[in-house]
C-alpha cells in the first residue's frame, strides 16, 4: 500500500486510486467538478483539481494522477491557487449569478468553491459573457441553463452508465458549447420522468425538471408539449 | 524471414518492377513531345484544368502528336498553373513554364510543339543544365532545396502507380520485408527521424514503444487532418505522390506488428481522398498492400477515413475518439496512443510528412538521412510559406537554414519594395517572430527557444503593412472557434483573449489590458488540457514580447502603427498630388464619400467614409496620392464646396 505525504500529513491508499480521490477521502479538500469514481477516460475538463506534485515542473490535475510510494504533494501553493482562482473566475464569467433564484443554492459547487477560494461570485476584472438562451427548453421532462452549466459532463456520463446510451451531448465548439438533448431521440424510451441522475449528480444547477413536473401533473405521456420541435 | 521467401519476394517484385519500367521507357523513348501538367489543387484553382483542355483541343487543332502527363505539385505554387514541356525535337531541353492560362497553352502548343519557336519572353527556365537557355537550378528558389519527401511530387503522375515504382518506389517496402522488424526500428532511430507533425517526437522510439505494447493487434495511422490554416503540404504530398506514403505506413505497420492502417484525411480535401483511395486500389491489385504482401507472411489492410474537418481532430487522442465515433474531444494521456489507443489497441499515429520519409531513409541508409539538416533534427523541413513573399508556396529544405535564407533567398523577399516585419511560424499555436530572428535556424529546438514552434509547417510572411494586434485577433478568433469546449482555461479564457483583442482593433483599449493578455495566456497554457489550450496564446504572448509597443499604441494613443485597424485609420487625398479631376476614386467610392472640392481636387466626407480603401486601389500610381492616418482625427479637415480650406 503506497505511504506518501499530502500538504505534510502521511497517507496510506491502496494502489491504483487517484490522488483526489485519496484526498477527499482524507477530509483534505481539492476543489473540484468533473471527477467521478470510475470514470473512464477521466473527464479533466474543470481543471480545477492542480496540486503540485515534487517532480514535477508544473501542477498536475489529481484526478488524473494514481498514488505512489513517498510522492510528496502539495495542494496549497501559490501556482495551483493561481490557476484555481483563475479557471473559477473564468467559469464566473460566463455564469449567470442569481444564486436566490437557483435551485443548487446551498448546495452549489461554485459556491463551496469561491468560499474555499476566497474569490467573490462576481469576479472583477473579466468582461461577463452569457449565452443569448437563458433557458433551453427543448426537453420533454428537463430544462438544460446553459449560463449555470460548467460543463463537466457528468451528467452525460451518468446517463450513459445508466441506460445504455446517453440523451445528452456536447454539441457545438468554443464559447459556444453546450449540453444538448440530440441524444434523447436516439433512445428506445427516454426514462427521464422516472431517472433525473443527471439533475442529481449536477455540481450546480444546470438541470431541473421542468415547473410542469414538479407540480406533478398527471401522465404527461400522452400531451404534447409545445416546445419541442 | 526465411530465405526461400526472400526470393520470391524479390521475383514478384521483379515482375513488377520490369512491367513499370517498360511503361517508363515507352514513354520515354516515345520522340513525340511531352507536356507536363501540375494537377494537384493549387494547379486546379488556378485554372490548370482549363490549361489541359486547352492543350488538347490545341494539339486536335494542329493535328500535334503529344503526350499530356497530369502530375502533382511541383511546389511552385506562385507560378501555378505550371507546365513542363519536354520537345526534344526542337532541339531545347525540358522548359518550365510558369502561369500558363488556357490562351498560353493555346499559343504554345501552336509556336512550340508545331513550329519549334519556344517563345523566350514566357519561358521560367529550363529543367536541366544546357546552353540554350538558363536553368532553374540557377534560381534560388530550386538549388537551395533539398528534397527527400517531395522528391518524386510533380515528376509523377499520382494516379499511375507504375510511374512511382519505375523511379524506384516500393523498393524499401521489399528491403523491409527482408528484414525483422528490429532492424528496420533500428534503422529509423538511427536515422534521428523526427515526427513532423509538430511535437517532434522521435519516430524510431514511438514505433518501438508500440512494437513492445505486447503481442496484441497494433494499429498505425497516419494523420493527415491538417487543420492549420494556410497549411497544405499534407494535402500536396497526399494528391502529388500517395504511394511514398502509403509505402511509409506499410514499412511502419511491419516494423510494430500491424495488420491494419487508417489514413485519416480531412473531408474537405477531397482530391486527396480520390487520389489516395485510388492508390491503395491499385497497391492492392499489385499485390503490394491485402493479405501477404508480395507472397510475403504480412498482411496489411489500409482503409481512409474522412475527418469531420474540427482543427483539434488533428490532436492524437481526439482523432481516436472521431474514429471511434464520438465527438472529437481530447482526452488526457497517459496511456499514449502507443500503449491504449484505436479501440484501446497500441496504435502509431504518424503525420503524412513523417511517413513519407520513411521509405527514402530506407532506400539510403540512416547515415545518409543524418547528413542533411541538423544533429538534432536530422532531415529536412516543408513549409507551406504564405503571404507578403515574392515566392510563396511549398518549399523542402534541410533543417538548419535560416529564416533570412528561406524568406530572402529562397522565396524571392518581400514584394513591392516593403520591409520585413513579421513571420509567424506554426500557425495558430506558433509564435511571431521579428527581424532579430531572421537569423534563427529552423529546427524544432530553435524555434521553441525563439517562442514560435515548428508546428504543422505553416508560415506566413509578414510585411510593414501588418498590424499585429490584429494577427494576435485572426489567430484567436480562429482557436476559439476550434477549441473542443472540454477544458475551461480553453473555451473560456481564449474567449476573453479574443474579446481583449477586438477591443483593442476597434480603439477601445484600456490601462491594463496589455498585463490582463499576458497572465491569462500564462495560466492558459499552464491549465489546459490539450496541445490547442497549451498552445493557443503563443501567438499573443509573442507579439506583446516583441511588438509591445504596437499593443500600447493602439490603447493610450488609439493608433494603429500599421494602419491596418479600420476604426484606427482615416483616408484623405494629399491635395498636392491629386490630379485635378481624374474621378477615379469618386467613381469607385461605394458610399459616395469622395467630393469634388472648389479647385477640382478630391476630398473625403469623413462621417460617410466605411474605410473600405478602394480609392487608394484605383487611384493611378503617378499621383498615388491617397493617405491613410492613425489616430483619425489627424486626417487634415478639408472643406466640402464652394471653398477649399485645410486644417489639422
Ligand atoms: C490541436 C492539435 C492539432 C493537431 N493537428 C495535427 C495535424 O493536423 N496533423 C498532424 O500530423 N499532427 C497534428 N497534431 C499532432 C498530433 O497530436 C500528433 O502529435 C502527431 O500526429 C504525431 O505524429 P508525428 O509523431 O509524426 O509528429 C495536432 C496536435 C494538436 C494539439
Ligand atoms: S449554479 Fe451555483 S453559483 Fe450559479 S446561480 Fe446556482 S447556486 Fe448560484
Ligand atoms: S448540466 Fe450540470 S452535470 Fe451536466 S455538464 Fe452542465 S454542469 Fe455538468
Ligand atoms: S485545451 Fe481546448 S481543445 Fe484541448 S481539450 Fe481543452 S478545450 Fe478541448
Ligand atoms: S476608403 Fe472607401 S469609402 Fe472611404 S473614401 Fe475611399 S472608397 Fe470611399
Ligand atoms: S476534477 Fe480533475 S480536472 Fe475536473
Ligand atoms: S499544387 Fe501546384 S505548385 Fe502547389
Amino acid at each position: 500500500m503506497p505511504k506518501f505525504l499530502v500538504d505534510n500529513k502521511e497517507i496510506k491508499a491502496k494502489q491504483g486510486t487517484t490522488l483526489l480521490k485519496v484526498c477527499l477521502d482524507n477530509q483534505i479538500y481539492i476543489p473540484n467538478l468533473c471527477y467521478l469514481e470510475g470514470i473512464d477516460p477521466p473527464s479533466v475538463s474543470c481543471r480545477m483539481c492542480f496540486v503540485e506534485i515534487e517532480g514535477e515542473r508544473q501542477p498536475v490535475t489529481s484526478c488524473t494522477v494514481f498514488v505512489k510510494d513517498d510522492m510528496v504533494v502539495k495542494t496549497d501553493t501559490p501556482a495551483v491557487r493561481q490557476l484555481q482562482r483563475t479557471a473559477l473566475r473564468l467559469l464566473l464569467s460566463v455564469h449567470h449569478v442569481d444564486c436566490k433564484n437557483c435551485q443548487a443554492n446551498k448546495k452549489c459547487e461554485l459556491q463551496r468553491m469561491a468560499k474555499f477560494l476566497k474569490v467573490g461570485l462576481k469576479p472583477k476584472g473579466l468582461g461577463i459573457y452569457l449565452r443569448e438562451v437563458e433557458i433551453d427548453r427543448s426537453h420533454p421532462f428537463l430544462d438544460y441553463y446553459p449560463n449555470r452549466c460548467v460543463l463537466c459532463g457528468k451528467c452525460v456520463h451518468v446517463c450513459r452508465e445508466k441506460n445504455g446510451q446517453s440523451a445528452l451531448t456536447f454539441s457545438k465548439r468554443g464559447f459556444d458549447t453546450v449540453i444538448s438533448f440530440y441524444g434523447v431521440r436516439d433512445l428506445p424510451t427516454p426514462e427521464c420522468e422516472n431517472c433525473n441522475v443527471c439533475i442529481d449528480i449536477c455540481p450546480v444547477g444546470a438541470l431541473a425538471l421542468k415547473e410542469t413536473q414538479k407540480e406533478a401533473v398527471p401522465n404527461l405521456q400522452g400531451e404534447e408539449d409545445p416546445n419541442i420541435a | 524471414m526465411n530465405p526461400a521467401s526472400n526470393e520470391k519476394i524479390d521475383q514478384i517484385f521483379d515482375a513488377i518492377y520490369k512491367e513499370a519500367e517498360k511503361r517508363r521507357n515507352e514513354f520515354r523513348e516515345d520522340p513525340g513531345p511531352k507536356i507536363h501538367i501540375g494537377l494537384a489543387t493549387c494547379g486546379i484553382a488556378s485554372g490548370a484544368l482549363e490549361t489541359k483542355k486547352a492543350f488538347e483541343e490545341a494539339l486536335d487543332e494542329y493535328n500535334i502528336e503529344a503526350r499530356i502527363h497530369t502530375v502533382g505539385c511541383l511546389g511552385h505554387c506562385y507560378a501555378e498553373p505550371v507546365v513542363v514541356i519536354d520537345h526534344p525535337d526542337s532541339g531545347f531541353p525540358p522548359i518550365f513554364y510558369h502561369e500558363v492560362n488556357a490562351g498560353k497553352a493555346k499559343m504554345l502548343a501552336k509556336l512550340f510543339l508545331k513550329e519549334g519557336d519556344p517563345r523566350f519572353e514566357h519561358v521560367y527556365g529550363a529543367m536541366e543544365e544546357n546552353d540554350l537557355i538558363p536553368s532553374v537550378m540557377e534560381f534560388a528558389r530550386f538549388n537551395r532545396e533539398k528534397r527527400v519527401v517531395m522528391e518524386k511530387c510533380g515528376h509523377i503522375d499520382p494516379e499511375d502507380i507504375y510511374d512511382y515504382i519505375a523511379q524506384g518506389g516500393y523498393s524499401s517496402l521489399v528491403k523491409t520485408l527482408k528484414l525483422n522488424s528490429d532492424e528496420i526500428i533500428k534503422e529509423v532511430q538511427n536515422s534521428g527521424l523526427r515526427g513532423r507533425g509538430g511535437a517532434g517526437f522521435p519516430t524510431g522510439r514511438k514505433w518501438e514503444l508500440a512494437k513492445s505494447a505486447g503481442e496484441q493487434e497494433k494499429i498505425v495511422i497516419c494523420n493527415a487532418d491538417e487543420g492549420d490554416p494556410g497549411a497544405y503540404m499534407d494535402r500536396t504530398i497526399l494528391e502529388s505522390n500517395p504511394h511514398q506514403v502509403i509505402e511509409g505506413m506499410a514499412i511502419c505497420a511491419y516494423a510494430v506488428g500491424a495488420k491494419k492502417a487508417i489514413i485519416y484525411v480531412r473531408a474537405e480535401y477531397p482530391l486527396a481522398v480520390d487520389i489516395v483511395t485510388k492508390a491503395i486500389r491499385q497497391a492492392i491489385e499489385l499485390g503490394l498492400l491485402g493479405k501477404s504482401v508480395l507472397g510475403s507472411s504480412f498482411d496489411l489492410e489500409i482503409d481512409v477515413f474522412r475527418g469531420s474537418g474540427a482543427f483539434v481532430c488533428g490532436e492524437e487522442t481526439a482523432l481516436i475518439r472521431s474514429i471511434e465515433g464520438y465527438r472529437g474531444m481530447p482526452r488526457h494521456r497517459p496511456p499514449y496512443p502507443v500503449q491504449k489507443g484505436l479501440w484501446n489497441k497500441p496504435t502509431v499515429i504518424n503525420n503524412v510528412k513523417t511517413l513519407a520519409s520513411v521509405p527514402p531513409i530506407l532506400d539510403h541508409g540512416a547515415d545518409w538521412y543524418r547528413e542533411i539538416g541538423t544533429e538534432n533534427t536530422p532531415g529536412t523541413a516543408i513549409f507551406s510559406v504564405v503571404g507578403n513573399v515574392v515566392h510563396a508556396g511549398l518549399v523542402e529544405i534541410p533543417m538548419g537554414v535560416s529564416l533570412r535564407t528561406l524568406i530572402f533567398d529562397i522565396c524571392g523577399g518581400i514584394p513591392n519594395n516593403k520591409k520585413f516585419k513579421a513571420v509567424q511560424i506554426g500557425g495558430p499555436s506558433g509564435g511571431c517572430l521579428n527581424e532579430e530572428f531572421l537569423d534563427t535556424p529552423i529546427d524544432f529546438d530553435s524555434l521553441t527557444e525563439a517562442g514560435a514552434m515548428m508546428g504543422s509547417g505553416g508560415m506566413v510572411v509578414m510585411d510593414e503593412d501588418t498590424c499585429m494586434v490584429e494577427v494576435s485577433r485572426y489567430f484567436l478568433d480562429f482557436t476559439q472557434n476550434e477549441s473542443c469546449g472540454k477544458c475551461t482555461f480553453c473555451r473560456i479564457g481564449t474567449y476573453h483573449l479574443l474579446k481583449i483583442l477586438e477591443r483593442l482593433t476597434r480603439g477601445e483599449g484600456e490601462d491594463g489590458d496589455i498585463e490582463l493578455l499576458e497572465t491569462l495566456s500564462k495560466d492558459i497554457k499552464a491549465g489546459s488540457l490539450c496541445g490547442l489550450g497549451k498552445t493557443a496564446p503563443n501567438p499573443v504572448l509573442t507579439s506583446i514580447k516583441y511588438f509591445r509597443d504596437e499593443y500600447e499604441a493602439h490603447i493610450y494613443e488609439k493608433r494603429c502603427p500599421a494602419l491596418m485597424c479600420r476604426p484606427m485609420i482615416a483616408f484623405y487625398f494629399d491635395l498636392d498630388l491629386c490630379a485635378r479631376g481624374c474621378d477615379a476614386c469618386a467613381t469607385c467610392c461605394p458610399v459616395e464619400a469622395v467630393f469634388t472640392t472648389s479647385n477640382r481636387k478630391k476630398g473625403v466626407d469623413q462621417e460617410l467614409c466605411v474605410k473600405c480603401g478602394e480609392c487608394i486601389v484605383v487611384c493611378p500610381p503617378e499621383y498615388d496620392a491617397v493617405r491613410k492616418v492613425s489616430p483619425p482625427h489627424l486626417v487634415p479637415y478639408i472643406e466640402k464646396p464652394p471653398e477649399k480650406k485645410k486644417e489639422d
